[in-house]
């Protein structure tokens, strides 16, 4: 449908093209007698008309997309603070629709209105107080609404999140998300990136991770170093091992101290990673806590008007209160399959396009549930066993 | 200052006595302000030329993705579109290299460095550049650099790929993605060396536009092109050395072990070493440059259809001093509001808000240039040359893509939009059409002066219309895409029953960007012809007041072959009452009992 009319509208162009051309060179011949050179008094009309209908093209384009298009654009704003977003965006639309019409008018109609005409003399007009006085007062005060309505907006949107907020973490890597709930304490346990595993995606510090992380990073050294002592390498392949040695040793005591440290890190053994989708309450502050492991994401839920970057070394956070269920917004899009979505929006990679997860807002109820059935954060199995023997050999570390 | 002058005129003269010159130092390594003009403009053509295909490439990816093209794969092989299919590592490259390359090696090398080269002397009433020989260097590092970075488009690892802005750590890091390799090393390297070339080039500029003028020439009687050329190049010299520090922390973060930019990673299956450094400071040493740059690359597009709307409406610039003023307070403006492209990066909040304040402010001197171009064509008697129908597009694409810039400075809104192809048509239109439109006004006004014969005015009109057309059908539907939450940098959009929608717009889109493209072969067909056969200029073939047209028609080392004009009123008396004609250079002296304006 779309192609058809796109096909109509080349075609419609090219025959405007052509036949001006074909005037043109009719004319091409015929040179003014006040303006000699390379003036055209014909050329000059037809690129005068030609600006009005530019003119028509381009604003019946524009609304023909507000037509045709109305419904690819995203649905109500699904959270208390959308609907103020989205009320401030149209209040701009409105200004920016009326400054878009009348400028672009008033630009091609006098260009058409004005066009050469030998018996008449251009108006010697070099400046005018009162008229430049007017476009700067009249723009700066309607800027001064427009910044005031959308700073009130902006702080009320950053505003500290309130206390029993239901904390998530949204943890981002290359090219998928984690969600992380912060479970019964509604406190996130203590993470560190040098602590990840594949059993520990997100680098969570817990007693058995701290035991797992040092066996691997003593495994490594002592590799790199048998490496050194036992074959012939070429020195630079020595000195890259040597670095590595360094590195793994820096981390390992960086890892010593949180086991040095007497602290239990609890708070994280209540801890949800889901993975895929994930759920949140109707009506309920949800304050997100975001993290990335290796590039800068960012954490975009445009049916919330909710976004922020994942930076690695660096936490960030957003805070919503979502406010329609994924089943009442299925009725409003009228669609059945229809889900809230993250996705992420900085470049941060080759899968970049496709590193999203689905969104689920239940009701409290549902979500309640749903929460419920959720396993726990606890280290694999074996290493917990592993653990449990030493701590009862050593009784150092007290695990619950 | 005098005996700078005093040293041209023996240097014209000297130049004078030994005009045969070899080849070399003729066309190659030409220190004649003129020469360097084109040969920054013939650069920036091919670089474009690239660019644009590079943009089609990618458009046709977007419009059906995993489609085969037989194109694709002839230009890019199989490594990068095995069966015509365009690889989705090779797809950021494109996207990368095409914004590199438009932004810098096109609309600030290229448009900077062919006008303010060309006008800076000629319409100041100068010989020659204040140092010919820097300005040689700077379009030859300009060169080395646009040759590096095409070279990238070969390396195996890809060309850059983590987008024109190249935010660490996905540029700093080879494991984050294949083409932040010698891809990405080339990249740093090139824009090193392009930003000596721009310095190189602003530098002379200030100095040979506050120490050469000719007689008369007092500030207040500058055209408003050298106006814009001015105030752009005292920007590059604030702005690029901030992104030569970026480029080079970055360098060092990634091959000498530093972490300025780098902390907490784990990729690759390992955590490394790097702590404490900080991805956001990158984003703001960027960003400094990065929004001074947007007007680096916008304000002499405005001078030069400043110039081109008062001389085919033959009549005065309307608000002279506004305008004057407006490009001070735009360029002023435009270092404090670099925060607005980082509403979203986890910066303080408050932060946030002190730079919509300031961003917003940058719409009252926008609006004052807006309206005073309007008013300069009410009551005039236009006269529709090639250069002035791109003037007049300018205007629209300026005012139509400014508006939307209304909405994303207002962080609160950004919240939604920032980083979807809302911001894509925005920039696109307010700084893309709008510079190239002014690049494309600038080259066929000034086609007769660099190259003493006229450009076929009716390609020319069929460009213009076309590209307009072709350009506006390309960005207005993308601001739907990206009011439907579609990011931008995505491969494609087929994995989200969300953006189902936005395939058909897509679709148009990348109808009109093959017309636009198409439309600029009308372009280079008239360009190249006319080099060689267009027909022969006249002295002052737009009846303009400024002193380029006081020059003859052929080159000359030296610019003018006697004295030095002197100038005696502003340039834009056209229609000026009790005159018998509709124009009076400005080397006319003043009638006994006349004003000057």
């Amino acid at each position: 449908m779309i192609e058809k009319l796109f096909i109509v509208l080349i075609v419609v162009l090219a025959v405007v093209a052509v036949a001006q051309i074909i005037r043109l060179s009719k004319v091409s011949s015929v040179l003014s007698k006040k303006r000699e050179e390379d003036f055209s008094p014909i050329a000059n009309k037809v690129n005068s008309n030609l600006m009005i209908y530019f003119m028509v093209f381009m604003f019946a384009f524009l609304i023909w997309h507000m037509v045709a298009f109305d419904d690819v654009l995203l649905p109500v704003a699904a959270s208390e603070h959308g609907v103020k977003v989205d009320n401030l965006l149209n209040f701009n639309w409105w200004i920016i629709f009326t400054v878009f019409f009348v400028v672009n008018f008033l630009l091609f109609f006098f260009a058409r209105r004005y066009r050469y005409d030998p018996n008449r003399k251009a108006y010697y007009l070099a400046h005018n107080n009162t008229l430049e006085l007017i476009w700067t007062i009249i723009p700066s005060i309607v800027l001064v609404v427009i910044i005031i309505w959308g700073l009130l907006t902006w702080i009320d949107i950053t505003d500290e999140p309130g206390e029993d907020a239901l904390v998530i973490e949204l943890y981002a890597k290359q090219f998928d998300w984690t969600a992380r709930y912060s479970g019964i304490d509604n406190t996130l346990g203590d993470v560190n990136f040098t602590l990840i595993t594949a059993e520990n995606p997100l680098g969570i510090i817990t007693a058995d991770g701290i035991e797992v992380k040092l066996k691997e990073l003593d495994e490594e050294i002592e590799k790199a170093e048998m490496s050194i002592r036992n074959e012939v390498l070429p020195e630079s392949r020595v000195k890259e091992l040597e670095d590595r040695i360094g590195m793994r040793r820096r981390q390992k005591s960086k890892v010593l101290n949180y086991r040095d440290s007497g602290r239990d890190f609890q708070t994280a053994y209540d801890d949800v990673l889901v993975k895929g989708e994930m759920h949140i309450p109707v009506g309920k502050e949800v304050n997100f806590q975001i993290r990335a492991r290796d590039v800068i994401h960012s954490a975009f839920m445009p049916h919330f008007r909710a976004q922020m970057n994942a930076v690695p070394g660096m936490n960030t956070q957003f805070t919503f209160t979502p406010t329609i269920t994924t089943d009442s917004m299925r009725v409003i899009v009228e669609d059945a399959n229809f889900n809230f979505i993250l996705l992420c929006n900085k470049v941060c990679g080759s899968a970049h396009f496709n590193m999203q997860m689905d969104i689920i807002v239940d009701s409290e109820a549902d979500y309640a549930k749903w929460i419920a059935e959720q396993k726990t954060f606890v280290p694999a199995e074996p290493v917990r066993a592993e653990l449990k023997e030493k701590v009862e050999v050593e009784g150092t570390i007290a695990v619950n | 200052m005098a005996a700078i002058a005093e040293a041209h005129v023996h240097a014209a003269d000297h130049a004078h006595h030994h005009e045969k010159e070899s080849f070399v130092t003729k066309y190659v390594f030409s220190q004649d302000h003129k020469m360097i003009s084109k040969q920054f403009l013939i650069t920036a053509i091919f670089m474009a030329i690239v660019a644009m295909m590079l943009s089609v490439f990618f458009r046709l990816q977007l419009a059906w993705p995993g489609e085969s093209f037989a194109i694709l794969n002839y230009f890019l092989g199989d490594r990068w579109a095995p069966d015509g299919v365009l690889d989705r590592n090779m797809y950021l490259s494109l996207v990368t290299i095409h914004g590199t390359i438009m932004v810098f090696f096109v609309l600030t090398g290229g448009l900077s460095g062919t006008f303010s080269n060309l006008l800076i002397p000629l319409q100041i009433g100068a010989r020659d550049m204040a140092s010919g020989f820097l300005n040689m260097l700077s379009y030859w590092f300009f060169f080395i650099s646009s040759i590096i970075m095409l070279s990238s488009l070969f390396v195996e690892t890809g060309a850059a790929g983590g987008g024109w802005t190249i935010y660490p750590p996905l540029s700093a890091l080879p494991q984050a993605m294949p083409s932040s390799g010698l891809g990405m090393t080339l990249w740093l390297v090139s824009m090193a060396i392009f930003i000596a070339s721009s310095l190189l080039g602003s530098l002379n500029y200030i100095v040979t536009i506050l120490n050469l003028r000719t007689k008369g020439m007092k500030m207040t009687r500058l055209p408003l092109t050298i106006w814009a050329f001015f105030i752009t190049a005292v920007l590059g010299v604030l702005s690029f050395p901030v992104l030569f520090a970026a480029v080079l922390l970055l360098i060092m973060d990634r091959s000498m072990g530093t972490s300025f930019y780098l902390s907490d990673i784990y990729i690759g299956g390992e955590a490394l070493d790097p702590v404490g450094g900080s991805p956001i400071l990158y984003q703001h040493l960027f960003w400094f440059l990065g929004h001074p740059e947007v007007y680096i690359v916008l304000l002499p597009a405005l001078g030069i259809s400043s110039e081109i709307i008062s001389t085919n409406s033959r009549k005065p610039i309307f608000g002279y001093r506004a305008m004057i003023g407006s490009i001070l307070a735009i360029g002023f403006l435009s270092f404090i509001v670099w925060g607005h492209h980082m509403f979203m990066s986890g910066m303080n909040p408050f932060l946030g808000s002190v730079f919509v304040f300031t961003t917003l402010l940058i719409a009252i001197p926008s609006a004052v240039k807006a309206f005073n171009y309007i008013t300069t064509l009410w009551k005039g008697n236009i006269i529709f040359t090639p250069g002035m129908l791109f003037s007049i597009g300018l205007v629209s694409t300026f005012v139509s893509g400014g508006l939307t810039g209304i909405i994303l400075a207002d962080s609160a809104l950004d919240i939604n939009l920032h980083d979807t192809y809302f911001v894509v048509a925005h920039f696109h239109i307010v700084m893309g059409l709008s510079a190239i439109f002014g690049m494309f006004a600038g080259i066929y006004h000034w086609f007769p002066k660099m190259f003493g014969r006229m450009m076929n005015s009716r390609m020319g009109y069929v460009h213009f219309w076309l590209t307009i057309v072709g350009g506006y059908g390309v960005f207005f539907p993308m601001h739907f895409v990206g009011m439907a939450g579609a990011p931008r940098r995505y491969y494609q959009y087929t994995d989200y029953p969300m953006f189902d929608g936005i395939a058909d717009l897509n679709v148009v889109i990348t109808y009109f960007a093959i017309l636009a493209a198409v439309a600029q072969v009308i372009f280079l067909a008239n360009f190249f012809y006319s080099i060689f056969r267009g027909q022969r200029a006249v002295q002052n073939p737009w009846k303009s007041n400024t002193l380029e047209w006081t020059t003859p028609v052929e080159h000359l080392h030296g610019n003018w072959p006697g004295a030095l004009p002197e100038v005696h009123r502003w340039p834009y008396d056209y229609s000026k009452p009790g005159k018998e004609l509709d124009y009076v250079p400005q080397t006319v002296p003043l009638d006994h009992d006349e004003e000057e304006h």
